[in-house]
């Protein structure tokens, strides 16, 4: 198991492969489909972004209501592969490492490459659980879209596992090889 | 005739839709437990391991087990004796819409599929109605996730596919699939019927408790081979290799046309949240 810090260490990104467990305690910004959308318009326009993204950490979820007493509602990850058309103009603002689950297309692969940063996974459903490490959450912008605004998560031991990592290696390609037998 | 008070409805669906989102069936999890001792990849025991203890965090902690506590839907077995005064479809509507609001549920409906306005109270629900003899009065209920749902399939085959057709069919839609309905799945397969008929028969199949057994014999057969198969695609617990793909394979079926092979695919993510109850 690998600790990761936030703002993230770029040599320590980059030094992380494909398989490697990591818990993540510091900052990290919530993002989904919406909320990308946004961030890419601004920067289309040339404007600057609500959050710093640099060397930062983005985790697409969309948590349910917070019960009384609690920082946060469940909390686990949606399907990454929906923000690919997104990646581009916010790893080109800093961003290190995204968080979601399942395949991403080719060539957000490539991009993590080019721009050395990570693709990580939380379990998919284990959304109780990860609740547990977020001890706060507040909204930073766009309240209007709810579960679906940029909410910034103060975590401590934030489990996930590198999927894809900066050197082109894939968990899924590399686990699937060992276990197909079809 | 027996008299149904839609109140009782309503007040049914709302308890019936929070509990499904905090508790997993207890069937459900006994087959994650055996899942997590046959998983031959030590990461993806690791996952069902998580996976277990989230979902008895959820149930002792009383939180949705995830956050995406699904569109909501409903199926009403309604005898031919029973009579109700007034809108069934509002009933439900309006149990699902307490349920959300009120239970701590995330709202995920939009009231357009193009201009994509969240409704904000997760309504309308998708609701399914079979008309039956005698004066039962049984909802089922199941809030569905956007991910599993979002990897399902309808395709028409031809005869000349037969059961080969249909084996291939659903092992490159799993295999496609990947991590992202997060498995380990529950496949629900409709074969026949039609284009409609298919797909709703797929969805059927996913209400069915995870340790029953096809009453045809032809689609126990069917079950029993597939979740052997898929299996072996290496797909593994969330995606990331194993032995554990699949908890389990429903089929159902239904006469169809002479030119016809209809095959629906609905696949259900390990967070199998079913209720059921008679009124």
């Amino acid at each position: 198991m690998i600790k990761i810090t936030t703002p993230v260490d770029e040599k320590l990104i980059k030094s992380l492969r494909a398989g490697d467990v990591v818990h993540i305690t510091g900052v990290i910004y919530t993002g989904r489909d919406a909320a990308h959308k946004r961030l890419c318009e601004l920067l289309k326009r040339g404007e600057s972004l609500p959050i710093d993204v640099k060397d930062a950490v983005i985790y697409y979820v969309g948590p349910t209501p917070a019960k009384p007493g609690r920082a946060i509602g469940s909390a686990g990850p949606t399907s990454s592969y929906r923000m690919d058309p997104y990646a581009e103009p916010l790893l080109k603002e800093g961003l290190k490492v995204m968080v979601g689950k399942g395949s991403r297309g080719e060539e957000f692969k490539q991009l993590l490459k080019k721009y050395g940063a990570v693709y990580l996974s939380a379990i998919g459903g284990a959304a109780a659980s990860i609740s547990e490490t977020v001890k706060k959450c507040e909204v930073v912008t766009y309240e209007d879209l709810g579960a679906e605004a940029i909410h910034r998560l103060e975590v401590e031991d934030f489990y996930a596992i590198v999927t894809y990592d900066s050197v082109g290696g894939d968990l899924f390609e590399q686990g699937v090889a060992k276990y197909k037998r079809i | 005739m027996r008299k149904i008070e839609l109140a009782d409805v309503t007040a049914k669906v709302r308890s019936m839709f929070i509990d499904a989102c905090e508790n997993i069936p207890a069937n459900v999890l006994e087959r994650l437990k055996r899942a997590e001792r046959e998983e031959q990849s030590p990461l993806g025991k690791e996952v069902i391991g998580k996976i277990i203890e989230n979902d008895e965090l959820a149930a002792d902690k009383r939180l949705p087990v995830c956050q995406d506590t699904g569109v909501a839907v409903v199926m009403l077995t309604i005898g031919s004796e029973v009579v109700f005064e007034g809108d069934i479809y509002e009933a439900v509507n309006e149990g699902v819409r307490q349920a959300y609001t009120e239970g701590y549920l995330r709202k995920s409906v939009v009231k357009h599929p193009l201009d994509r306005v969240n409704t904000k109270d997760n309504t309308p629900a998708i609701v399914h109605v079979k008309i039956v003899p005698g004066d039962i009065f049984k909802v089922d209920v199941a809030p569905k996730g956007g991910g599993s749902e979002n990897m399902s399939t309808v395709k028409m085959l031809i005869p000349a596919d037969g059961v080969e057709g249909i084996k291939k069919l659903v092992l490159d839609t799993v295999f496609k699939a990947g991590g992202k309905p997060c498995p380990p799945v529950i496949v629900g397969i409709g074969i026949g019927g039609n284009f409609e008929k298919c797909a709703l028969m797929a969805k059927e199949a996913l209400f069915r408790e995870i340790d029953d057994r096809s009453p045809d014999p032809i689609a126990a057969k069917l079950e029993d081979e597939l979740l052997e198969e898929i299996n072996k695609l290496g797909v593994g617990p969330m995606g990331f290799g194993g032995t554990v793909t699949c908890l389990a394979v429903k089929v159902n079926v239904f006469p169809c046309h002479i030119a016809s092979l209809p095959v629906a695919i609905n696949i259900q993510c390990h967070a199998a949240r079913h209720k059921s109850c008679t009124l």
